[in-house]
């Protein structure tokens, strides 16, 4: 068979279709072969805990509301967390970029604020960051698994793959993550010296959020924040292993009632605050 | 067949000209865009889609739409949209494309979007989407081409089409489905919260994609000899107004729920767009306007006296198209994330770069419209010709 130049292109740009969808089938057939067997790197970092194993690690952090209020002008964590992870002072609150900041009992809260019981609490702000659910929206609604949850619960973000579709934010009921809305950098002009240099700065048009430090719990340091708050020893913020009984959070929690953040949305946030 | 939309008089050169200019403009404003960041828009860190999505899920009701007009033609032989149907297949090759650049515009690293297909993942609602709208697209492409061509032959269409014309019909439903489905599943979003999004999305998209057909259909019949036939644009606009009152009828709805059950959180969304929350009222207006304009096209398109005459059919679709325009491609995205997961209220103002980008796309649309258009209507009206003779 001679084929002609119109035949042949029709067979170049079916087979293109199929190339391009492959990966797509396969994924939908075997969900993970394909990771597994060429990505392992990629696939380890990106992957879940086995289906009904516990994981021994559950990383998770407790606020103590009643000590914090009591530190009203206090932005150690805050400070100490821009400075980690080179966060840029944007200015324009619409956009801002947020890994952990203060805000007050009646916006965290909106559905628990009771004018009568609060009033100890009403107007103080407080440290709040994201929530790392066990079940996490933003995960679910991710198209291309830029943010992916750990297996010791940390709701992780790939900055390198995220192409900036922003339904993470639509899904997150917390507002607990930011957009890069221009190029980061640009803030830090004239300011090199104030960059990490151990950690990485952010491009444009890519979310971003707390990941709890994961580069300091490798080396055994907790999270900045709360290295910051113990250096103040104000103690507001502790943080710790949820799956083991005999964790500071674990005893604290059991000590003191503590809330989370919108519990009827079934995320389950690893983020607790006693009050 | 291309070169059909090669000549033309001057008007068609001058609305072409003036299309090509305001993409010129739009394309400008994207290449700053690129340059500089989303940060150009009006969106925020609380109002994180815009102008862009708001436009994507209006536009992917007119593409729906369609399937009105094939399922009487193509199930029921309904021959009166026999001429016509062609043309509500080509408006929905047009709004799927807008469908696709008003989603890569509003992308913060467009040159990664193919990660989507590189890590696909079917556990996300906008993989689905990015599938059915491709699908569409190449289905609509399909079928309206090969038809045309066997149009203008005068041949009945290959057998072979036939399965994409029955595929496209479930693929319509699709395609709204889905995309309702991004809004509608997320949790702490009240307003999105709810079972009927995607019946509304459906029963708006038939109201608005079609009334748009009909303003169409009579732009072409009055400059063109092709006459799409009374009959015809009388049955769309039936079709219009049936989905329109249901498309109020489920709006209402939405209000009962949320009002009689007094839940705060229900209640916010619709209190800000209908009568402002906090103070803060900008687009009370527009919400009013559009309910005014639902229920004069509605009347219009249901007394027969009314609908029968050209002017008041025109002005009809029109305040159907606006109405459902206002609530969808303005209302529903940005009201759905007021107020903000902390219950406070940031306001949205599109900027003149945003505004320019959008227009830029509808006037993408209206080309890629005008030159099938153009095709489809000199192969009819050399079919006029040849039944002269």
């Amino acid at each position: 068979m001679k084929a002609s130049r119109r035949e042949f292109l029709k067979l170049a740009g079916v087979s293109a279709l199929f190339g391009l969808g492959a990966n797509a089938a396969f994924e939908l057939l075997t969900p993970g072969a394909l990771e597994a067997s060429s990505e392992v790197a990629h696939g380890a970092a990106h992957g879940e805990a086995a289906a009904g194993v516990q994981a021994a690690t559950r990383w998770a952090m407790v606020i103590d509301v009643r000590k914090c209020i009591l530190q009203e002008d206090c932005q150690d964590c805050v400070l100490a967390c821009n400075s980690t992870h080179n966060i840029p002072t944007v200015g324009n609150p619409k956009e801002e970029i947020k890994w952990i900041w203060k805000d007050t009992f009646e916006h965290l809260f909106p559905d628990q604020h009771s004018q009568y019981v609060d009033e100890g609490l009403e107007g103080k702000a407080f440290p709040v960051m994201c929530n790392h659910c066990d079940n996490p929206p933003c995960v679910r609604v991710c198209p291309t698994k830029a943010t992916f949850r750990r297996p010791d619960g940390i709701v992780m973000m790939d900055m390198h793959r995220c192409i900036g579709c922003r339904f993470c934010m639509a899904a997150c009921p917390y507002g607990a993550r930011s957009f890069n809305w221009r190029d980061p950098r640009k803030y830090f002009e004239g300011k090199e010296a104030m960059l990490n240099p151990e950690q990485p700065t952010r491009t444009k048009g890519v979310v971003e959020k707390c990941t709890f430090c994961p580069e300091r719990l490798a080396k055994g340091l907790e999270p900045a924040c709360v290295e910051a708050c113990k250096k103040r020893k104000s103690d507001c913020l502790i943080f710790g292993n949820l799956n083991d009984p005999e964790s500071e959070v674990r005893k604290i929690l059991r000590k003191r009632t503590s809330i989370r953040r919108k519990p009827e949305l079934g995320t389950k946030p690893s983020v607790f605050f006693l009050v | 067949m291309i070169e059909r939309a090669l000549k033309g008089n001057e008007k068609y050169w001058g609305w072409v000209g003036l299309l090509l200019l305001l993409i010129g403009v739009g394309f400008a404003c994207y290449i700053y865009q690129l340059y500089t960041g989303l940060g150009i828009t009006g969106m925020s860190r609380d109002i994180s889609w815009g102008v862009y999505i708001a436009q994507f899920t209006y536009l992917v009701g007119v593409a729906a739409s369609a399937v009105m007009l094939v399922i009487p033609k193509y199930l029921h032989n309904y021959k009166k949209y026999t001429n016509v149907v062609i043309f509500g297949e080509f408006l929905a090759i047009a709004a799927v494309t807008m469908c696709l650049l008003f989603i890569i515009v509003d992308i913060g690293q467009p040159a990664r979007v193919l990660n989507v297909l590189l890590h696909p993942t079917p556990n996300s609602i906008l993989f689905w989407d990015m599938i059915v709208l491709n699908g569409y697209l190449i289905i609509n492409v399909i079928v309206g081409w090969n038809t045309l061509l066997a149009d203008k032959k005068d041949v009945p269409a290959p057998g072979w089409v036939k399965p994409f014309i029955y595929l496209s019909i479930p693929w319509a439903v699709s395609i709204h489905t889905v995309t309702a489905f991004l809004y509608a599943g997320l949790p702490g979003r009240h307003m999105w919260l709810t079972a009927i999004m995607a019946p509304r999305f459906l029963a708006s998209a038939f109201a608005s994609g079609p009334s748009l057909l009909i303003l169409l259909l009579l732009l072409v019949k009055s400059v063109s000899k092709f006459d799409p036939g009374k009959e015809a644009i009388q049955s769309i606009a039936k079709t219009v107004c049936y989905a329109m009152i249901i498309n109020v009828f489920f709006l209402c709805m939405e209000f009962f729920t949320a009002f009689y059950s007094n839940i705060p959180s229900h209640m916010h969304s619709l209190q800000y767009l209908f009568a402002g929350l906090h103070g803060h009222d900008r687009l009370v207006p527009w919400m009013w306007t559009s309910a005014f304009l639902a229920v004069v096209g509605i009347f219009i398109m249901l007394v027969p006296a009314l609908r029968k005459q050209t002017g008041y059919l025109a002005v009809g679709c029109a305040s159907i198209f606006l109405s459902t325009w206002i609530d969808k491609g303005v209302g529903l995205v940005i009201g759905g994330f007021i107020p903000n997961p902390f219950e406070t209220v940031t306001e949205y103002y599109p900027t003149f770069p945003e505004i320019a980008i959008s227009i830029a796309i509808w006037a993408i649309g209206a080309l890629i419209l005008t030159i099938l258009y153009k095709i489809a209507i000199s192969v009819r009206e050399e079919q006029v010709e040849t039944d002269v003779i």
